[in-house]
């Protein structure tokens, strides 16, 4: 099973984000789960999105307090919250970032595997927009490996309609340019 | 068998109603319910469900539509939470007394104050004597299933009584997970047309809610408590014909590890499926643990809780709600009554948990078995304890 914590801020789309990746990890034959930090919701404030995956039923209900994965959407919350806490010591650092690898292990006192990738400037390139949810999600895919990016495009399609490609040609880009630090 | 689909368990539950043929759902928005209340909206507005939407300016009034629509006849829907629950629970008794077959969803949540959204059992346990049939469920494909059995449950010639399913706030309703969601056939099949009792009617008048003093109230009491106690029958004809159709099999307690355990576990609701990890944990060790999960609140299940329990030393009966003031949770009392007769009975062990939403990890339920194995002596049997607490 692969845990993953999300960071971003209310409004960014951190929670679609681990629904769509839930229901598209389902109906590529997974079990997953998706759900937010559960309580209030307020514009731009922190908040947390969480993401469960596994080949077999997932019994576990309670919260990820260590995770494999962490998925940094708003590199501005580096320095406000602890970012890595619990995470596994193999485990893996997602930011979305144009920042360099030296920068984030020194703002961060980080050694582990780090992946970055310029995802708000992608989706502001793809879509127009500087909102890079599901953009991550590409990134996301390429650094655990939980499915195929193909298999995102049916949920994609069905949430986005006719803004699905855009979403879909972001997510790729991510998905090609993340580059991964061990 | 149908395919594994992923989708928020409260949408998928608005969407299993959908398939149930409702007539009208009268339903007042409320956190963590709010996600039922429109998606069923949306669905009767874009003519996806031929029923009526009723919104109304409260919970109390939601209610009071329900009730008017299944005495004339509706099949009839409602859900909330917390608030919104305690808010309706004037009308609670009247519902199940004129015996209509409302069905109402529930999204426990705490009870204010202080203000809390988070889910725990405190809307539920004030209600426990309303008089309505009260289910539990772990997750999202028990909700689905229940929400759909529900209605063919209530409206049994031998029932005609309101049901609730309890669906843990956010930890089951705003989960995304798979499930496999009947199709629309299948529940034509299994949920046979609503055939009212009575129906108000001004060309066939009857009274419903009638006036009863002393001469005739002990009657009606001892009638609606002898329909609740023998709606267990139907339940069980019900949970049947589903493991038939579907291949999934209810019961009213269900257990995991349970026949050779020297200690038992006891659990209702979302935590059940954690619990079920620490069990797998204790065993691993050594430790014959084991897991009871009660579905069925009301009608409470004696026969079955003390089968289940008859041959285990110790119990420990979590409560996710405390009656205060009282002798612990109102699970924990309701074990221990039932067992009180019984020549062979446990040491009984409470924790309440879970309160507000506090999250309690496998590693949690795994220290409550070492504490009551530690307590040689049963010096902590019989008592209650809030489990984690700063104090």
């Amino acid at each position: 099973m692969i845990e993953v914590r999300w960071h971003g801020r209310g409004g960014q789309g951190a929670v679609t984000s681990v629904e769509l990746l839930a229901v598209s990890a389902i109906a590529a034959g997974k079990f997953a789960q998706g759900f937010p930090s559960f309580g209030p919701e307020r514009r731009g404030a922190p908040v947390a999105a969480f993401t469960r995956v596994a080949d077999k039923k997932i019994n576990v209900r309670s919260g990820i307090y260590e995770p494999d994965v962490v998925l940094v959407l708003d590199s501005s919350l580096i320095g406000l919250i602890n970012v890595t806490e619990g995470l596994k010591p193999d485990g893996k650092l997602i930011v979305n970032t144009p920042k360099s690898p030296e920068d984030i292990r020194k703002a961060l006192d980080y050694k582990g595997t780090l992946a970055l990738v310029d995802g708000t400037g992608i989706a502001r390139k793809e879509m127009g927009v500087p909102i890079a949810n599901t953009t991550m999600i590409g990134a996301l895919l390429k650094v655990t490996g939980i499915m195929e990016l193909d298999a995102m495009k049916e949920a994609i399609e069905h949430r986005f309609g006719r803004i699905a490609q855009k979403n879909l040609n972001a997510m790729k880009r991510a998905y090609d340019e993340i580059k991964i630090y061990n | 068998m149908g395919k594994r689909i992923g989708m928020e368990v409260a949408i998928a539950v608005a969407e299993a109603v959908g398939l149930c043929d409702i007539d009208m759902a009268a339903v007042y928005p409320i956190t963590p319910q709010s996600h039922i209340a429109e998606h069923l909206s949306d669905l009767v507005a874009n003519g996806e469900i031929d029923a009526e939407f009723v919104t109304v300016e409260s919970e109390h009034s939601a209610m009071s539509a329900v009730i008017g629509a299944s005495g004339a006849g509706a099949r009839s829907f409602t859900a909330t939470s917390s608030q919104g629950l305690m808010l309706m629970h004037e009308l609670l008794p009247i519902a199940s007394a004129m015996r209509l077959p409302i069905c109402m969803a529930i999204a426990n949540r705490a009870v204010s104050g202080p203000l809390n959204i988070l889910n725990d059992h405190t809307d539920i346990m004030p209600q426990r004597d309303s008089g309505w049939i009260s289910l539990f469920v772990e997750n999202g494909q028990e909700a689905i299933d229940l929400s759909i059995q529900a209605f063919k449950i209530a409206e049994h010639k031998d029932v005609m009584l309101p049901v609730c399913v309890n669906i843990d706030g956010f930890q089951l309703t705003h989960m995304v997970e798979p499930f496999e969601m009947p199709s629309k056939e299948e529940v034509e099949k299994f949920l046979p047309p609503f055939v009212p009792h009575a129906t108000l009617h001004p060309a066939k008048p009857v009274t419903m809610g009638a006036f009863a003093m002393s001469d005739y109230f002990t009657e009606i009491m001892k009638a609606k408590n002898e329909a609740l106690k023998s709606s267990k029958k139907v339940i069980l004809e019900v949970w049947d014909e589903w493991a038939r159709l579907f291949g999934r099999a209810y019961k009213p307690v269900e257990t995991y590890q349970a026949e050779d355990a020297d200690v038992l576990m006891l659990t209702m609701g979302s935590m059940g499926e954690t619990a079920q990890m620490a069990i797998d944990q204790l065993r691993a060790k050594g430790i014959k643990a084991g897991l009871v999960k009660l579905r069925l609140w009301r009608p409470f299940p004696l026969a079955e809780i003390k089968a289940v329990l008859k041959n285990v030393k110790k119990l420990i009966v979590t409560d996710r709600a405390i009656s205060f003031g009282g002798p612990g949770g109102p699970v924990f009392s309701e074990i221990k009554s039932a067992m009180y007769a019984e020549a062979r009975r446990p040491l009984i062990y409470n924790y309440i948990y879970g309160l507000g939403g506090r999250d309690v990890a496998v590693g949690e339920f795994v220290g409550m078995f070492d504490k009551v194995l530690a307590d040689t002596k049963n010096e902590a049997a019989d008592t209650y304890e809030f489990w984690g607490v700063r104090e």
